[in-house]
């Protein structure tokens, strides 16, 4: 009779599981948040982690801005065409990057950019025995590890996604007045009269959510890492793979509250 | 000065270490030895307040050190050093600087203080001229002798040694348990020493504690040691493979 209840049992022991890190997290995030208020402020770790996650994954961000509005660019030219709508193609753009795409990406490419190497760097000091250096001397590793990088990554998240958006509208223009036959004028003009504020500083919300999203994931599984180079590797996956699932669904959400 | 009473510690229901009684005195040596994985290192994360046990006492001065919190457990953290089994050197910084970590977070110390202080133990430790190198651009014996000066720096009381030795060959060992002879006679902290060094280690020390099976099987002079009866204690010293101890 006991294989009835094997399923049961393995729902529950990762239901168990999941309750509990997630309570950990929570935990880990209240700490930091708490040592926040204290002195001493690292002022120049908190600089040395932005020059880390933002300096670092600019390059690829432009990169990436430029392609995906010129690729937005073209597919929203073909689908506006459809309806003789063609001269709305500047808000079009402008509106997806500045809403959706340029928070999202540029997350997802800080993820794979500054988010792994925060977890295996973290995760380094941990099994070196760095993590326990500090603690030894009376230092508290929050302080010196965890906040500067959450801090850098709520500075550095809304600026990239700045960078992204901006280089993506260009992309936009470069192929809609460049290649299709859209005047310089009705593409800004119309980025002009239908983006506002609201739409700006919901992007700027949401890029700010995924700036804390990725470094506390990155940072908490490089701090709780498993043993050896093996448990450095595994927690290295394991956070670019929940930055990136949680940045999504976090995104949807996000949206459905900002919308409504 | 160092008193550990029944000491009681297990991981997820493993039961590492199952009541640990020592006692160090002020100004002495004691050279802790046993098998890999018997919780040598959980001994001593426990002494500097690093874990807290599951039962039993850490006295420092008749204080309860597993007992303390917050500002207790920060000055108390501050009378110990510790010398972890790779260095536990901060990867980022360079070997002055990492010296001058704890002088530049702890200490009120101008610039040009903390330079002559880093200059000083890094002399002592023989490693003058190589102050602008990064850990991993020195060799283990090297890091060692880094982490041995960034303890150092701070005057503590009590030093801990993890495996200060392991990993370097027989030459380089020597070097680094003379330099640490060295520094304790001039010096004069109290230490513990976690080695595999038997019986190299037993001319530098004062007392030997055999950990086995959870429990300090033996605590005495070296002499004593050496001359044990005990077959646990003998194998171990002796490297026998036939014995009571089972090798997994
Ligand atoms: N933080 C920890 N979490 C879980 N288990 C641990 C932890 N630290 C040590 N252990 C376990 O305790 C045992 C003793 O470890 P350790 O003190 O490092 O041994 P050694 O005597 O070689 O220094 C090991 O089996 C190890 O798996
Ligand atoms: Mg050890």
């Amino acid at each position: 009779m006991n294989f009835i209840f094997i399923p049961f049992k393995i729902i529950g022991n990762s239901l168990h599981k999941f309750i509990r890190e997630l309570g950990n997290m929570t935990c880990f995030l209240a700490r930091s948040v708490f040592w926040m208020f204290f002195y001493p402020y690292l002022i120049q770790r908190i600089i040395k982690q932005v020059y880390f996650i933002g300096v670092k994954s600019t390059s690829v961000v432009v990169l990436t801005g430029s392609f995906t509005g010129m690729v937005l660019a073209l597919q929203t030219y073909y689908a506006l065409a459809k309806f003789g709508a063609e001269t709305s193609l500047g808000p079009v753009v402008a509106l997806s990057l500045i809403r959706e795409l340029g928070p999202v990406i540029s997350a997802l490419m800080v993820t794979g950019c500054a988010g792994s190497a925060l977890t295996a760097e973290i995760g380094i000091m941990r099994i070196t025995e760095q993590i326990d250096a500090l603690d030894a001397m009376a230092l508290n590793p929050y302080k010196y590890l965890i906040i500067p990088n959450l801090l850098a990554g709520i500075i550095s998240l809304p600026l990239l996604n700045a960078i992204f958006v901006v280089v993506g509208i260009f992309g936009g223009y470069a192929v809609g007045v460049g290649l299709m036959s859209i005047s310089g004028g009705t593409y800004f003009g119309g980025i002009k009269d239908f983006v506002t504020m609201k739409d700006i500083i919901e992007g700027f919300y949401k890029s700010l959510s995924f700036g804390i999203l990725i470094t506390w994931i990155g940072c908490y599984k490089g701090y709780f890492t498993g043993y050896g180079a093996a448990g450095v590797s595994k927690a290295t996956t394991q956070a670019v793979v929940l930055s990136s699932v949680m940045i999504l669904v976090w995104d949807y959400f996000m949206t459905s509250l900002l919308v409504a | 000065m160092i008193k550990v009473i029944d000491l009681y510690k297990s991981f997820n229901g493993r039961k590492v270490l199952q009541g640990i009684n020592l006692e160090v005195e002020k100004g002495q040596i004691l050279a802790l030895i046993g098998g890999s994985g018997t919780g040598k290192s959980v001994i001593l994360k426990l002494v500097i307040g690093l874990m807290k046990p599951d039962e039993g006492k850490i006295l420092l001065d008749n204080q309860d050190i597993s007992r303390l919190k917050g500002k207790s457990l920060k000055r108390l953290k501050e009378r110990f050093g510790i010398v972890f089994q790779g260095g536990a050197l901060f990867d980022s910084l360079t070997v002055f600087e990492n010296v001058a970590f704890p002088l530049e977070e702890k200490t009120k110390m101008k610039a040009s203080q903390i330079r002559n202080a880093v200059f000083h133990e890094l002399a002592r430790v023989g490693l003058t001229g190589e102050e602008n190198k990064y850990p991993a651009q020195i060799s283990g014996g090297m890091r060692k002798r880094v982490a041995l000066a960034r303890c150092l720096v701070m005057h503590p009381e009590i030093v801990l040694f993890d495996e200060p030795t392991t990993g370097l060959d027989p030459l380089t060992g020597k070097a680094v348990h003379n330099l640490i002879r060295a520094c304790q006679k001039n010096l004069n902290f109290t230490a513990i020493i976690v080695t595999h060094e038997v019986p190299g280690i037993f001319s530098m020390v004062d007392r030997v504690a055999m950990l086995y099976d959870g429990k300090i099987l033996a605590a005495d002079t070296p002499e004593e040691i050496k001359g044990s009866k005990d077959p646990v204690i003998h194998q171990f010293i002796h490297a026998e493979l036939e014995g009571p101890i089972v090798i997994k």
